[in-house]
């Protein structure tokens, strides 16, 4: 499998402020890749040294083959980005953009695009300063989509969509996937990234501090566990990867790590299991675990008290 | 809830959001009349040499058109100040114009008065707030420089007249401002009606200053510019002219107020009318683009060049006849023409239309910054477009523009001019080469916007006073004798005087060398910096 990104040791600072601080990232081909991390963490930053509009002090970064920063031109024909905040000229017609924006870029599907504004139902006549925030976004959305290119750098694309033309994003997003396009998918909307996603990036402080499959990630954390057994169980105290184990009786609660379920499937079997819930970490739960413990010391998930 | 709610607290963000820019104005108009008080005062310490001088300039149809009548030519303060009357007036205009459109509708239409409006904020509140610190601005500036004339020790009552004058002026211009924010959604088309009313009050005036005894005077009382010059300081006092602006204001501030009324927040009177689903087959490059962008305003500044050209031509026919005295002709040629006195009058007038049309290419080059901080540059810069034609799209419009707007400056003063002294087929490509031979100069300066861009971009409105500096110096060195090397330092100092003077090639290409190798430095700096 060949990468369309592959940065690593990536610095960027600004004045005294470390906005990367050593990022690795790499986005396999065809893949759709989600970039997750709260505001300020680095993630626009990031596709900016992407788009070489801004230059990485240290470390290497490879776009498609090529290097961002001296090739920007050439390799920007082959990729389209929507930044989080879209401004667009004052005097010229959302339609207008869609096909400028297209054209330097090398090409737009008329078809997709008139299909892409029938869905994301955006009036092209408008002018660029009528538009709403959600509008302006969906135009450069619209130019972007309906482009013929290998990758897509999306930077929080649906900041100001409605809950339903984010519902038409996905779908197009899952379109994009079945032709085999690449996508860097930065958000912080972990429903978004949770559903469109291969692989996950989640960056903090100008790092990426876990990468891969969501269940690769989920292998890392807890599950969580409710059963009802037909005898009391023993020596669930003493496994290893059990966290706050809460026993009842015959009814036991308690979070497992993810690597250990084995050994505590057995060990609740061999007291013989009557009924089983078995949750799985939602993204919710890694992704606070990374965030949490910038604040307060964390405090082990479900502790006894 | 009251329509007037809010309006202190907007004064106080306003003055907190203003604290540096608008003393800073002041200090430069009380320094102004101050030291040009005080240089000239010395000029004409005898009675005679004040009559003398302002007879010279009273039988200018040029110079009375530039400045104005000299009203009373014994009095030492108009004489010492005449220059500054009108003009400064035609400047504190605009101040207090610019200071009500920045704190209306640039606020609307960022959205900023929007997340105001939320709270309780009545609906008169933005424009009551600004017109407050507009006119608060213009009192304390009239007040300051007049304390600052009685200083340099000129009459206490001529002095608040002078004051005054320039306070007139920025009452009348802040109620035209109230309106014009109120026309359409955009800050940008706000400015440009108010400049439009600023030249069209300074060409009345001109008019009606520069027509003969007898004739139209009356159209200078149709300009409040004209209103400020008629408070007559130093020659007379008539401190109840104000009432004029005054009443303008009542009649215009009501306006605007009943304009609120009637519309929504961020909307014009205008409304935006739909435009075309597809773009046109030639909006597909950068350059296309950036003649969208600057078109507009150089249709609007074009039409005023060709106009300006024409008025220009005009005076400049009768320039032979009405200046008969040695001292007038001295003098004319002193203010920069060699031999002639209309080609002189026409070659200085060509240096001003020069000045202009750098304040153009000035504007035009600042663009790219408001592009790039507006994040407009980004989603261009991330498509097939490579910096240098970005960059490039843009300068080439402002050394474009800046080219059609003195071309067409030439071309009016060349077709009137050589109507009325008949001689239109020598005196159109004269005045066409008197007009091409400016550019050089005006390249450069806009290409100093060009080199900050790429090297500190922050600092670019620096340009600005830069500009200004060259102005300064053009326009005032000789008065205050300063050395010949430290007024060289302007690019305008190097423009060969045509038509009538001498021809020399070498400062022109060095100015076009110059210009060109700062715009390439910026280029390539900014080829090398961060995005934003």
């Amino acid at each position: 499998m060949t990468s369309a990104i592959v940065v690593s040791g990536l610095h960027k600072s600004y004045g005294s402020t470390h906005a990367l601080d050593g990022l690795d990232l790499e986005v396999a081909t065809g893949e759709v890749h989600g970039f997750l991390g709260p505001n300020g963490a680095g993630k626009s930053t990031t596709i900016r040294v992407l788009l070489g509009l801004l230059r990485g002090d240290e470390g290497d970064v490879s776009l498609l083959g090529g290097d961002p920063w001296r090739d920007a031109a050439k390799l920007h024909r082959r990729l389209a980005y929507v930044p989080g905040d879209v401004n667009l000229w004052p005097n010229l017609t959302g339609g207008e953009v869609i096909d400028l924006l297209g054209r330097l870029r090398g090409g737009l599907d008329p078809k997709k695009r008139d299909d892409l504004l029938r869905r994301f139902d955006l009036d092209p006549t408008k002018k660029g300063r009528t538009y709403s925030k959600g509008n302006r976004q969906k135009v450069a959305l619209v130019a972007a989509l309906a482009s013929d290119v290998e990758l897509l750098l999306l930077d929080e694309p649906t900041s100001g969509l409605d809950p339903l033309m984010e519902e038409v994003f996905r779908q197009c997003i899952e379109e994009e996937r079945h032709r085999d396009r690449t996508v860097l998918l930065s958000s912080h909307i972990l429903s978004e990234v949770e559903a469109l996603c291969d692989r996950i990036s989640i960056i903090r402080r100008g790092k990426v501090v876990e990468t891969g499959t969501l269940a690769d990630l989920r292998h890392l954390t807890r599950t969580s566990i409710q059963a009802e057994l037909a005898a009391a169980p023993n020596g669930l105290a003493q496994l290893p990867g059990v966290h706050g184990l809460d026993v009842e009786g015959n009814r036991v609660r308690c979070e497992v790590d993810t690597a250990q379920l084995e050994g505590l499937m057995k060990q609740l079997a061999a007291s013989g299991i009557k009924s089983l819930v078995a949750q799985p970490p939602t993204l919710e739960e890694l992704f606070l675990r990374h965030y949490e413990d910038d604040a307060v010391a964390p405090e082990p998930v479900g502790a006894v008290r | 809830m009251n329509d007037f709610a809010g309006t202190s607290t907007l004064v106080r963000l306003a003055l907190r959001r203003d604290r540096v820019i608008v003393p800073v104005w002041i200090l430069v108009f009380v320094g102004m009349a101050a030291s040009s008080a005080q240089a000239s005062i010395s000029l004409y310490p005898e009675v005679q040499d004040r009559v003398s001088a302002a007879e010279t300039s009273n039988s200018s149809p040029a110079l009375v058109s530039l400045y104005g009548r000299i009203f009373d030519p014994t009095s030492l303060g108009e004489v010492s100040l005449f220059k500054l009357t009108s003009f400064g007036a035609l400047l504190v205009g605009l101040l207090a114009a610019l200071l009500v459109v920045r704190h209306t509708r640039t606020e609307e239409e960022t959205g900023r008065l929007e997340l105001l409006s939320a709270g309780v904020l009545g609906r008169y509140a933005a424009l009551t707030s600004a017109l407050i610190v507009s006119v608060s601005t213009v009192l304390v500036l009239g007040l300051l420089t007049a304390l600052s004339l009685i200083g340099v020790g000129l009459p206490a009552s001529g002095s608040f007249a002078f004051g005054l004058t320039w306070a007139a002026a920025g009452l009348a211009f802040a109620a035209v401002a109230a309106v014009a924010a109120q026309v359409t959604e955009g800050a940008r088309t706000a400015n440009g009606l108010i400049a439009v009313a600023l030249g069209v009050s300074y060409v009345l005036r001109a008019l009606g200053d520069s027509a003969s005894e007898g004739g139209a005077r009356w159209i200078s009382w149709l300009s409040p510019i004209g209103w400020a010059q008629q408070i007559r300081p130093y020659a007379g006092d008539r401190f109840l002219v104000v009432l004029a602006p005054l009443a303008l204001m009542v009649v215009l501030v009501s306006a605007a107020f009943a304009l609120i009324r009637r519309r929504d927040v961020g909307a014009g009177l205008i409304r935006p009318r739909p435009g075309p689903a597809t773009a046109a087959p030639s909006l597909r490059s950068p350059l296309a683009l950036a003649w969208r962008l600057h078109r507009g305003s150089l249709y609007g500044w074009g039409f005023g060049f060709l106009l300006l050209g024409f008025v220009v031509g005009n005076i400049a026919s009768d320039v032979d006849g009405f200046v008969s005295s040695q001292s007038a002709k001295d003098l004319v040629e002193k203010l920069g023409g060699v031999s002639g006195l209309t080609d002189s009058f026409l070659s200085a007038e060509m240096g001003i239309l020069g000045l202009l049309a750098s304040a153009y290419g000035i504007q035009a080059a600042l663009r790219l910054r408001s592009e790039e901080t507006a994040l407009r540059a980004e989603p261009l810069l991330a498509t097939g477009v490579t910096r240098a034609r970005w960059l490039g799209s843009h300068v080439a419009m402002a050394l474009f523009g800046t080219g059609v707007l003195i071309m067409l400056g030439g071309l009016g003063s060349g077709i009137s001019s050589g109507a009325s002294l008949d001689n239109m087929g020598s005196q159109v490509p004269r005045m066409l080469a008197a007009a091409a031979i400016q550019l050089p100069a005006i390249w450069l300066v806009t290409a100093l916007v060009v080199l900050l861009f790429g090297l500190a971009p922050k600092l670019i409105t620096a340009a600005w006073g830069l500009f200004v500096a060259f102005v300064l110096l053009g326009q005032f060195g000789p008065i205050f004798d300063l050395p010949q090397g430290l007024m060289d330092i302007s690019p305008y100092a190097h423009t060969p005087r045509l038509p009538g003077g001498d021809f020399t090639a070498a400062p022109v290409i060095w100015l076009a060398a110059i210009a060109a190798a700062l715009a390439l430095t910026g280029l390539t700096t900014f080829r090398r910096r961060d995005i934003g």
